[in-house]
């Protein structure tokens, strides 16, 4: 198993520690996970299971939040 | 005047008094935005959905500013162009968020910005079933009126005029033919310019109006933002007062009798 994950965050490449959570990914970008939500993968994933889903190499991320909009 | 309860609206099961909506788009700062919103007496603001800069994870939030405690975000689909786009925005929304109720806008073409109601339909059937509760932007058409609240919208938003453009209401025949025909709250969406722009649509009967750029591209945004909360009080007590007919010819308001 690879030390490290590679992963396509918001359209941008970052690495990650292999064994890291979506809860983890989140915290090392230095988000508030109650202010954000996560796709992981093309499929919502519930803010309860964040630190249970274990990433994988080559997942594909879309965090998103609320910006001011009409 | 005599004595009512409060002049209320509900939607969706949610009771507000403010009848104005406001946007979050196009302020010069989020500090204005939020001095714009207070001054509206909005208790709902639209706000969008989109990627979190990853470069820059400490940037001021919308959030920092608007409380979504006090005020109630209502996030939108704007920029999607398909109902796949618009659905896959408003998971991710309700997941942000915690909670169903949308505002669902599919647009058709980039010039206009006038919604595609084919997707805007499908869209709607879609969230709808999955247990959102979809305040709906469309066109100022009856029949499509009708066919979204089958489709499940709890509100009708038909636009005066196009988004942004400031242009007022150009067709009260069709807002007021949707007013008529609709049994969950109508708000004009887009095309308000000015004051008298929300007044006129208050007085077709709509149970509210919601606007952005009106506000947002004032000279003083603050002061505009209360000649809308003027505007949208005054329109809804004209329409529940009465207005007089039209008459093709004067009618003299001091009596003849007596003249000297």
């Amino acid at each position: 198993m690879a030390d490290q994950l590679a992963l396509t965050v918001n359209g941008e490449s970052r690495r990650i520690a292999a064994g890291a959570s979506i809860a983890d990914l989140v915290v090392s970008l230095e988000l508030d996970p109650k202010k954000v939500a996560v796709e992981h993968n093309g499929e919502i994933a519930p803010r309860s299971t964040l630190a249970a889903v274990m990433l994988a190499d080559g997942d594909v991320l879309e965090i998103v939040h609320f910006v001011g909009g009409g | 005047m005599t004595a009512t309860p409060a002049d209320t609206w509900t939607v969706a099961g949610r009771t507000f008094t403010s009848r104005l909506i406001v946007g979050t788009g196009k302020y010069k700062d989020f500090r204005q935005n939020a001095a714009a919103v207070a001054a509206s007496g909005a208790e709902i603001v639209t706000v969008a959905v989109r990627r979190v800069n990853i470069s820059d994870p400490k940037a001021p939030m919308l959030s920092d500013f608007i409380d979504p405690k006090v005020i109630t975000y209502l996030p939108n689909t704007a920029g999607c162009f398909t109902a796949d786009e618009a659905i896959r925005t408003l998971r991710l929304a309700r997941e942000a968020g915690g909670w169903d109720l949308v505002k669902l806008e599919v647009l058709g073409e980039a010039r206009t910005l006038y919604p595609d109601m084919r997707e805007t339909l499908k869209a709607c059937e879609v969230l709808a079933r999955e247990g959102f509760a979809p305040m709906v932007y469309c066109v100022d058409d009856p029949i499509a009126a009708k066919q979204l609240e089958e489709a499940g919208a709890v509100a009708i938003m038909p636009l005066g005029a196009p988004i942004g453009s400031g242009l007022g209401i150009q067709n009260r025949v069709t807002v007021r033919l949707i007013v008529e025909g609709a049994n969950v709250p109508v708000l004009v969406d887009a095309g308000v310019g000015t004051a008298s722009d929300a007044a006129v649509a208050m007085e077709l009967g709509c149970d509210g109006v919601l606007m952005n750029t009106a506000i947002a591209e004032a000279k003083d945004p603050v002061r505009m933002a209360l000649a809308m909360k003027l505007a949208v009080e005054g329109g809804r007590h004209a329409y529940l007062s009465g207005r007089m007919a039209t008459r093709k010819y004067a009618d003299p308001s001091s009596p003849l009798a007596g003249l000297i």
